[in-house]
């Protein structure tokens, strides 16, 4: 099935039926707080998600991010702050007047009103006339390619088809900022990557913003033009995928996009190169590491990361004069196809560390389980966390 | 495929449900067979001739008063008890999906309803009408004796309902720009209509016999169950079974009505 293709729409082309009337807007929240009786679910969040660019809030559950969504969305209330949607300030509105429209979680759709009516159900409660709700019906049923599928109840399709359907119920009313829950949580693997890359294509197709919230982390790197990853009601760092994986901004966030090696430990000194910081940290069990990054504070603690993939293995014994060096016995190898992962420990403390190698050198080097291993990496590649 | 071995227990339950059941249609089986005697039938077994002709009698004249009326306003009255439960029990449902302040006082308020005994709710209705200078009439304060019974059970009813009530379907129906009232009907009220059928049912089976709560209120016009208990004390013929009979058949009719709306409602969702 293709989501798109099969209808020659594209951004410039004026027969779209999702084409928005006017420019995509951005949105832009303001010191945005969402307080419940006794907990902050969303904490002085500001946020600029440009027009027409997909973005992905990402985090554990509870992070706030959904409830971020919901206020978006207008389900739910801010507390304090604002909410504009280009130069309107839409934090007062009900759902319908905002421009936006949500596909959630589990999809929601109306189990006793049948796709069509589930797809025509907006434009109907904003009083399009039959005729042209039919007609945009149809458009949207095709455009997902469930053209023949109008008649049927959403229990008689596929978890697949009910997303497409709630997909299309969503982009009915001409929204120009989309919000999407979790919207491929419920598919199972392959059909997950499958419509990951259709909504991407939907979402450049017709230049809407799109907000999606997920705690997939693949989700977000493969989807978004930029990410927001949140933790505690607070947003950790904002950037590109890229920026995420390659230059993390604090612990939970090197942690979260996984495959990190922390380290915490106490700032020996630092220095400029260039418009970063050398910054040396004492690391109990490890000693002294060498970490590129910024806002170092000596005498603090503080932390710094290396990827799996980033540390080379030392053939025999430890190069000289390697900056950031460790030994680590092996304590499990696990083949995951082209990469090899290899779980460490070290000897004198409890730290779990992790190496990656590409299968073909890993299994070169003939190591086995209980062995153990001399890592080294750059000062570059090793990312300085100052909370 | 073997049939897997049943064990002891199954057997012994079956007994005890097959009592159960003959414990629940024996009486109801007795009735209707004694109802179909000949003319010379009398009020026990055995039977004397077999025919229609009591069935026949129940829509004619009594020797003392008739049937026909007294079914009549019970059917009515039972309509009107239903339509106000449903009604009543859905706003009140909706009412409690929200914690007002107050919602646990009326909550208990409510129940409370269902433990004082049925006849003092009736005696208590009697008073006040009294006092208040007004006729008990079976369309008002017996109306109001039935209501303290089906409300209750309605009302407990519907909060298991929207307890159960994914609201996330009216965030979408919001969300797509549906009104709070076009969101309850398009979608709330579709949603919990099987449920409705249920809460109809029981509301309409519980003032079509209820006695107590009609007993000292409903006026000078019997209801059914007034009516029947009336002539048992002064009625000797099969009439009486066959009004029993005909009863049944009705609430049957009534099941068989309630369980093709259900089946309509179902159909139309998961």
């Amino acid at each position: 099935m293709t989501l798109g293709t099969s209808t020659p729409l594209s951004a410039t082309g004026n027969a779209s039926p999702v084409e928005p009337a006017t420019a995509s807007p951005g949105i832009a929240l303001r010191s945005v707080t969402k307080m419940y009786s006794n907990a902050i679910a969303v904490e002085n969040l500001t946020l600029d998600i440009p027009a027409g660019s997909y973005c992905c809030l990402l985090g554990p559950s509870g992070c706030g991010k959904t409830t971020t969504l919901r206020m978006l969305a207008g389900h739910e209330a801010v507390s304090s702050g604002e909410i504009w949607m280009g130069d309107r300030r839409v934090d007062a509105l009900p759902p319908a007047k905002r421009d936006t429209a949500m596909v959630f979680q589990n999809y929601a759709l109306f189990p006793h009103k049948s796709v069509r009516e589930n797809v025509g159900f907006g434009l109907k409660m904003r009083g399009v006339a039959k005729r042209e709700r039919a007609a945009r019906v149809a458009e949207m049923l095709a455009l997902v390619g469930l053209a023949e599928f109008g008649d049927r109840r959403p229990t008689q399709l596929s978890g697949g088809q009910q997303q497409r359907v709630a997909l299309a119920r969503a982009l009915a009313t001409r929204p120009q900022v989309l919000l999407l829950d979790e919207p491929l949580s419920a598919l199972d693997e392959s059909l997950r990557v499958k419509t990951r890359s259709e909504l991407r294509k939907l979402q450049r197709q017709f230049g809407l913003t799109f907000v999606q919230v997920t705690h997939a982390q693949d989700e977000a790197f493969s989807l978004a033009d930029f990410i927001v990853v949140m933790d505690h009601g607070r947003v950790d760092q904002v950037g590109t995928a890229a920026a995420v994986y390659h230059q993390p901004a604090s612990v939970f966030v090197a942690d979260f996009v996984g495959d990190n090696n922390i380290f915490a430990g106490q700032v020996l000194s630092c220095e400029p190169v260039g418009d970063r910081e050398r910054v040396q940290l004492a690391v109990e069990g490890v000693g002294s590491l060498v970490a590129t990054g910024a806002g170092g504070i000596v005498g603090h603690q503080a932390a710094c990361c290396v990827r799996a993939d980033q540390m080379q293995l030392a053939v025999g014994d430890r190069p000289p004069h390697a900056p950031n060096q460790l030994s680590a016995r092996i304590t499990a190898i696990e083949f995951t196809g082209y990469v090899t992962r290899v779980l460490l420990r070290l000897p004198n403390n409890s730290q779990e560390l992790l190496y990656k190698a590409r299968t073909e050198d890993w299994l070169a080097t003939g190591y086995q389980e209980g062995q153990l291993l001399n890592l080294s990496w750059s000062p570059d590649a090793c990312i300085f966390l100052p909370h | 495929m073997t049939k897997p071995k049943r064990s002891l227990t199954f057997y012994i339950l079956a007994a005890i449900f097959g009592l159960f059941v003959l414990f629940l249609y024996g009486p109801m089986t007795a009735v209707v067979l004694l109802s179909l005697q000949g003319p010379e039938g009398s009020l026990t077994f055995p039977m004397r001739g077999f025919s229609f002709y009591w069935l026949v009698s129940v829509f004619g004249e009594q020797r003392i008063g008739e049937f026909v009326t007294p079914f009549l306003r019970s059917f009515a009255l039972g309509l009107l008890v239903m339509a106000l439960s449903v009604a009543f029990s859905v706003m009140a449902g909706l009412a409690f999906r929200r914690h007002f302040t107050g919602s646990r006082f009326i909550f208990y308020l409510t129940i409370t309803s269902l433990i004082v005994p049925s006849i003092l709710v009736s005696l208590g209705i009697g008073i006040a009408f009294n006092i208040l200078g007004l006729n008990v009439q079976w369309y008002s304060s017996a109306l109001g004796g039935h209501l303290t019974w089906t409300l209750p059970f309605a009302f407990l009813i519907m909060l298991g309902v929207f307890n159960r009530f994914n609201p996330t379907y009216e965030e979408a129906a919001r969300d797509l720009g549906a009104s709070d009232t076009q969101s309850f009907w398009q979608i709330v009220l579709p949603l919990i209509a099987p449920s409705l059928i249920g809460v109809a049912m029981l509301s309409f089976t519980l003032s079509y016999d209820e006695f107590n709560r009609t007993a000292l209120i409903s006026g000078e016009n019997n209801t059914l169950p007034l009516e029947i208990f009336g002539m048992t004390t002064n009625v000797t013929s099969p009439a009486l079974y066959a009004v029993g009979t005909v009863t049944t058949i009705v609430s049957f009719v009534v099941i068989a009505i309630a369980l093709t709306a259900y089946n309509f409602f179902m159909r139309r969702q998961p």
